[in-house]
C-alpha cells in the first residue's frame, strides 16, 4: 500500500464507561467509522474515515462519544500552515483540482462582526414589540415611478408584479439533486408556513412540490435543467442564475452518483449522469443578451412574475448591478463569498470574490445615486448567519436576506463540508434512500420554522431599540450603525461611520 | 386516547428505543449503569427487513386477546392501557402467543413483560418517543 | 463651531410647536402666535426659535419670497450674481429686525421678491416651481455662507437663536398679518451654531414645525437625495418637507395620501379596512415604503391656502386642537391654545397617523 501522508484529521473519543455498545454509531455512519468488535467485545473507532460531522455524538444516547481535532502537528510556519501542506499532498496523491464545499472558511475580515447597531435613549423612545405593533413585512420588486389616477381621480392600485415577504428572510437556492427531496419539503413546508419563500435553485421542481407554488422561486441557470413552461408559471417568482458566491464564474457540478430516477426526472437528464452547468449562459455574453432572457421568462409567464438575478459579489459588483437594474429585472440577488456551494473547487471558493457586506454597500449607494435605487429591489445572501447580520444587511440598503447554510443547520448540516461525497449522515446532501430518510419533514420544517420566527423576535427586538417600528425604514438606516475597528477607506464603501463618532 | 404510533417511513432502525425502553424500565438513574453489560430487554423491538423498519409495541388493543386468554387474571385494561399485575403472572405465556403483534415478551424474571406506556416506571411518558431521533415513533391521539 | 449637517453632524432635538389658521382668510396679527408659542417655554432651551406666516405679502403675492442668511459680504454677492442671472428681482431689502438683548450673533438677513427668468426656464426645460426649486436647493448646497430659509409665495419664515418670544421680537411680528401662522421652539441636545438650523424648514412655501426625533431619518433621506433633494441640514424637519414637497408637488398626492404614505396605518389596521381602501393603502405603503416616518413627531405643515397638522402613528409626541369661528388652534400643549383663545369651543387631541387638514374656504 502505498504511504499516505495524511493524518486523520479528527479522532473519535470513546468514554468507555458510558458506551453501552448500542451500535447506534455504528448504524448511523455512513462512513462506516464505527464498529462492533466481537472480538474484544467494544466498540472500534476508524479516524481516518471521520469527517466530523456529528452525527453519532448527537444520536449517542449516553454521550459517551466526542470528535476532536486531531493534535497531530506538521512542521508548520507562517507560510505554510497545515492546511496548504496537506492539500499539496492530497494533490500529488490524486492529480486532480481540489473540491470542496460550504463557503470559504478562510480567515478573511467578516464586516457583520465589525459593525454595531444603535438604540434609543431618552430623545426618542424606544419601542417594546410585546406591547405595540411591530412590522416586518416587506415586498420585493419594482416600484411603479409614476402615479396614475383613473378618471374619478382615484389612485390606480396596479402594481408591477412582486413577492410579499411576512419577515426580509428567504431559503436561498438549493437544487433538488444537491439536497434532498426531504431537505426539499421540509424548506417548501417551512416557506409556506411562514409566508416566505424557498428557491428550486437549479435542479427543477418535483411534481410532488407543484403544490408549494406560491412560495417558490424557480431557478433557471446555465445549465437549464428541468426547466419547462409549466415549471416557470409554477413559481411566484423566476430567478435567473447568472453566478454564485462560493464559486463565481463557473457552473455547478452534480455528481452522477447523485443523479438518481427522481433527480434525473426532475431535471430533464439521463439517469447517473454528471449534470454540469456551463459556466457562463451561452445565451447571454452581454448585458443586452440578459435584457433579452429576461423578457423571455416574462412572455412565458405573461408577465405575472417578478424576475431576480442573481449574481456573485466579484469587484465590479455595482456597475454590473447597475446594468442589471437597466435590462428590466424586477429584483438583484447578490450573494458573497463566503455563500456555500454542495461542491467548488476549492481555489475558487477560498479565493475568488468579495464580501457581501461591502458588495451590498456599494450596489445600493451606486442604484441610489443614478436614481434608480426604486426599479429594483436587493436580496443579499452569503453569509447570513443571525438576526444581527439580518438587521446590518438591510440598514446597509438590502431589501431581503436569503439564507441556505444557516437553513441546513437548522436542518441538521453540521458544515463538515463533505456534500460531494452523496453521503450526508443528516439526510440533506445526499440521494441515498436510507439516508434520505433521516430528515423528517415534519421535523426539519418545524425546526426551520422555528429558526425564522425566533430570528424574527429577534429583529423585531432590535428594531424596537432603535425606535423603528416598521422594517422598511430600516432599509438603507445606515445611520443606525456604526464600524468598530474599520479603517477609513472600509467606512467610506459601507457607508457608514466610525462607533463613537 | 393516546397511544404509540410508529410510522416506518422516518423509522432509521437505529434501535435506540429499545435502548430507552430498557433503561426506562430498569428503575436506575443512570443509562450507562442500566445498560453496560447487561442483556437488552426491551418492550419494544424493531422489526427489520432490508431497508424496511419499524418498531412494534403493545397496541393496547380495545378488545385485547392477551387479556382474555390471561390463566390468571394477571392482565387487566386499566384507563385504557393493558397492566400486567406480576405478582399475578405465573409464567405461562398463553398471551405471547395470543398476541397478534408479538408485543409481549418473558421477562428475565420468568414472568412477562409488556409496554404500559411507561406509566408504570418513573418516566410517566413513554421514553422511546422521546429518544427516537427522527419522530418515527409518536405518542398521540388518533 | 460645527454646524449641522457638517460632515454628517447631525443634531437631534425635542420641540414645541404651535400654529392658528383662520379658514375665511381673515388676517392674524403676528404678535398671537407668539404669545401662544411663548407659554411653552420650558419646552425650548433658547437655542432655536422660528415661526412661518402665510398671507403676509399680498404686495408681492406672484413673486417668490426668498428670505436668506448671508454669513458674509462675500456669500451675498455670490448669491446675488446667481440670484440675477437667474432670476427677474422685483425688490430686495434687509428684513427689518430689533434689537433684542437675547438674540446675538446675528447673521445678515435680507429679503428678495423674485420670479424666474422666462429665458432661464425655455432653456432649463422646467416649469416655474421645479426651477425655482433647483435654484433654491443649489444656492444652500453650493454656495458657502448663503442659506435661504424661506422661499414661497406670499409666505414667509423667521428664525433664528433663542427662545421664541424674542425671535419674535427681534423680526417685529407684530408688523406682518397673515392668514395662518406656525411657531416653533427647539430644544436641541447639542449646541447649534447656525440659525439656518433653527425650524421652520421651508421649501417654496411648504414650511415644516416639528417636534420629535425621527428614528426613519437615514432611510428617508437615502430616499429623497436619490429623488434629487440635498439634505445639507440633516435636521429632521429639512427632510420632511422635502417630503411633502415631493408627494404633493411632484407626485400629485393628495394631503391624506401624503399623511397615509409618512404614517402610514399599520398593517393590522389596512387588513380590516374595505377593499378599496385597503388597496390604496397596501399601494401606498409599497410604492413609497421608504417615506414612512417611524419614532416620534408632532408636525405642522404649512402649504399656501392651508395647514395640516400630523402626529405619528403611535403618539409619541402631543398635539391638542381647539376651534373657535373661524379659526382653528393646534399646539403641542393646551395652555399655548389658552393663552390666544381662553373661551374656545371645542378641544381635542387628534389620533396618532390621523391628520387634521385646513383649508382656505374660497378655495374648498
Amino acid at each position: 500500500m502505498p504511504l499516505n501522508y495524511i493524518f486523520p484529521e479528527f479522532e473519535v473519543v470513546r468514554n468507555a464507561d458510558q458506551c453501552v455498545a448500542c451500535r447506534a454509531c455504528e448504524r448511523q455512519c455512513a462512513n462506516e467509522v464505527h464498529h462492533y468488535s466481537e472480538e474484544y467485545g467494544r466498540m472500534i473507532a476508524d479516524n481516518s474515515k471521520c469527517v466530523d460531522c456529528q452525527r453519532c455524538v448527537t444520536i449517542c444516547p449516553t454521550h459517551a462519544l466526542k470528535i476532536v481535532k486531531s493534535d497531530n502537528t506538521f512542521r508548520e510556519n507562517g507560510n505554510w500552515s497545515a492546511q496548504t501542506i496537506k492539500e499539496i499532498y492530497r494533490q500529488a496523491d490524486s492529480g486532480g483540482a481540489l473540491l470542496s464545499s460550504m463557503g470559504n472558511p478562510q480567515n478573511y475580515p467578516v464586516y457583520w462582526d465589525k459593525i454595531l447597531i444603535n438604540a434609543s435613549q431618552v430623545t426618542n423612545p424606544s419601542i417594546d414589540p410585546l406591547r405595540e405593533p411591530m412590522e416586518t413585512r416587506v415586498f420585493l420588486g419594482k416600484k411603479p415611478s409614476t402615479i396614475t389616477r383613473d378618471e374619478n381621480g382615484e389612485l390606480v392600485t396596479k402594481r408591477p408584479p412582486r413577492l410579499e415577504l411576512s419577515v426580509p428572510i428567504m431559503f436561498s437556492a438549493m437544487s433538488y439533486g444537491s439536497i434532498s427531496y426531504n431537505a426539499h419539503a421540509s424548506l417548501a413546508r417551512a416557506a409556506k408556513e411562514l409566508g416566505i419563500y424557498y428557491n428550486t435553485g437549479e435542479g427543477g421542481l418535483h411534481e410532488d412540490f407543484y403544490c408549494y407554488g406560491p412560495n417558490t422561486i424557480v431557478q433557471v441557470a446555465s445549465g437549464r435543467f428541468g426547466v419547462h413552461k409549466d415549471y416557470l408559471n409554477a413559481g411566484a417568482g423566476i430567478e435567473i442564475k447568472i453566478g454564485q458566491g462560493a464559486k463565481p464564474g463557473i457552473g455547478g457540478h452534480l455528481p452522477g452518483k447523485k443523479v438518481n430516477e427522481d433527480v434525473s426526472h426532475t431535471r430533464m437528464i439521463p439517469m447517473g449522469s454528471d449534470a454540469i452547468s456551463p459556466a457562463p449562459h451561452h445565451d447571454i455574453y452581454s448585458i443586452e443578451d440578459l435584457r433579452q432572457l429576461i423578457y423571455s421568462l416574462k412572455e412565458a409567464t405573461a408577465y405575472q412574475k417578478p424576475v431576480i438575478v442573481k449574481i456573485a459579489a466579484v469587484h465590479n459588483v455595482a456597475a454590473i448591478a447597475s446594468g442589471i437594474a437597466r435590462s428590466g429585472a424586477d429584483i438583484i440577488a447578490i450573494d458573497g463569498y463566503r455563500g456555500g456551494t454542495g461542491a467548488a473547487p476549492t481555489r475558487i471558493r477560498d479565493n475568488v470574490g468579495i464580501p457581501i457586506e461591502l458588495a451590498l454597500a456599494a450596489v445600493d449607494a451606486r442604484l441610489r445615486e443614478e436614481g434608480i435605487r426604486n426599479e429594483v429591489s436587493i436580496v443579499v445572501g452569503g453569509s447570513i448567519r443571525s438576526s444581527a447580520d439580518v438587521v446590518k444587511a438591510i440598514a446597509l440598503g438590502a431589501d431581503a436576506c436569503y439564507i441556505a447554510s444557516s437553513a441546513l443547520m437548522a436542518l441538521g448540516c453540521h458544515l463538515c463540508r463533505s456534500c460531494q461525497e452523496g453521503k450526508c449522515n443528516w439526510g440533506i446532501a445526499t440521494q441515498r434512500p436510507d439516508l434520505v430518510k433521516r430528515l423528517n419533514p415534519n421535523v426539519g420544517s418545524k425546526r426551520l420554522v422555528n429558526l425564522i420566527t425566533a430570528w424574527r423576535h429577534e429583529i423585531m427586538e432590535m428594531m424596537g431599540g432603535m425606535g423603528i417600528n416598521s422594517i422598511e425604514v430600516l432599509k438603507g438606516n445606515r445611520m443606525m450603525l456604526r464600524g468598530i475597528g474599520l479603517n477609513e477607506k472600509e467606512l467610506e464603501i459601507l457607508g457608514i461611520k466610525h462607533a463613537g463618532e | 386516547m393516546k397511544r404509540i404510533y410508529v410510522n416506518e417511513d422516518w423509522c432509521l432502525g437505529c434501535h435506540l428505543c429499545e435502548y430507552y425502553c430498557t433503561f426506562a424500565n430498569s428503575g436506575l438513574e443512570s443509562m450507562a449503569y442500566a445498560l453496560k453489560g447487561k442483556p437488552l430487554s426491551p418492550r419494544i423491538q424493531v422489526e427489520e427487513e432490508g431497508e424496511i423498519h419499524f418498531a412494534v409495541s403493545c397496541r393496547h388493543c380495545d378488545n385485547p386477546v392477551c387479556v382474555k386468554s390471561c390463566i390468571t387474571g394477571a392482565l387487566s385494561v386499566e384507563d385504557n392501557v393493558i397492566h400486567c399485575d406480576t405478582n399475578k403472572c405465573v409464567g405461562c405465556y398463553t398471551c405471547i402467543m395470543a398476541c397478534p403483534y408479538g408485543c409481549i415478551m418473558p421477562a428475565t424474571s420468568g414472568v412477562i413483560q409488556k409496554c404500559e406506556l411507561c406509566t408504570n416506571n418513573a418516566h410517566q411518558k413513554p421514553l422511546c418517543v422521546q429518544g427516537c431521533p427522527n419522530e418515527a415513533i409518536v405518542f398521540e391521539e388518533r | 463651531m460645527r454646524r449641522e449637517g457638517e460632515n454628517g453632524y447631525r443634531i437631534p432635538a425635542g420641540c414645541a410647536i404651535s400654529g392658528i389658521f383662520d379658514r375665511t382668510g381673515e388676517k392674524i396679527n403676528g404678535w398671537e402666535i407668539v404669545k401662544s408659542i411663548a407659554v411653552m417655554h420650558d419646552r425650548s432651551n433658547g437655542l432655536g426659535g422660528g415661526f412661518a406666516g402665510y398671507g403676509i405679502y399680498p404686495q408681492y403675492k406672484d413673486y417668490y419670497a426668498f428670505h436668506i442668511f448671508y454669513d458674509s459680504l462675500d456669500a451675498k454677492h455670490e448669491c446675488e450674481m446667481f440670484l440675477e442671472r437667474h432670476f427677474d428681482i422685483a425688490d430686495l431689502s434687509k428684513i427689518p429686525v430689533r434689537k433684542n438683548k437675547n438674540i446675538t450673533d446675528e447673521p445678515m438677513i435680507w429679503r428678495y421678491f423674485v420670479i424666474p427668468l422666462q429665458s432661464k426656464l425655455v432653456e432649463s426645460q422646467l416649469e416655474e416651481e421645479n426651477f425655482t426649486r433647483r435654484c433654491v436647493l443649489h444656492i444652500n448646497d453650493k454656495i458657502k455662507g448663503a442659506n435661504v430659509f424661506s422661499s414661497g409665495k406670499n409666505m414667509g419664515c423667521f428664525k433664528a437663536i433663542g427662545f421664541p418670544e424674542d425671535v419674535g421680537d427681534f423680526f417685529r411680528l407684530e408688523e406682518y398679518e397673515g392668514y395662518c401662522w406656525t411657531a416653533h421652539g427647539r430644544y436641541p441636545t447639542n449646541t447649534p451654531g447656525w440659525w439656518g438650523g433653527a425650524h421652520p424648514f421651508d421649501i417654496l412655501g411648504m414650511s415644516v414645525v416639528h417636534n420629535g426625533e425621527i428614528s426613519s431619518y437615514d432611510a428617508n433621506r437615502n430616499y429623497m437625495e436619490s429623488a434629487g433633494y440635498k439634505c445639507t441640514l440633516l435636521t429632521d424637519t429639512e427632510v420632511i418637507a422635502y417630503m411633502f414637497d415631493y408627494l404633493i408637488r411632484q407626485k400629485q398626492l393628495t394631503l391624506q395620501e401624503a399623511a397615509n404614505v409618512v404614517a402610514a396605518p399599520f398593517w393590522q389596521t389596512i387588513a380590516a379596512m374595505p377593499e378599496k381602501e385597503r388597496e390604496k393603502n397596501i399601494y401606498l405603503r409599497d410604492v413609497f415604503s421608504s417615506l414612512l416616518i417611524t419614532g416620534p413627531f408632532s408636525i405642522l405643515l404649512g402649504y399656501e391656502g392651508g395647514l395640516m397638522a400630523l402626529n405619528d402613528r403611535l403618539k409619541l409626541r402631543s398635539l391638542v386642537v381647539g376651534e373657535k369661528g373661524n379659526r382653528t388652534y393646534i399646539a403641542s400643549e393646551e395652555c399655548a391654545i389658552r393663552a390666544i383663545c381662553p373661551d374656545v369651543d371645542k378641544i381635542w387631541a387628534p389620533k396618532g397617523g390621523q391628520p387634521v387638514i385646513l383649508s382656505l374656504d374660497q378655495q374648498a
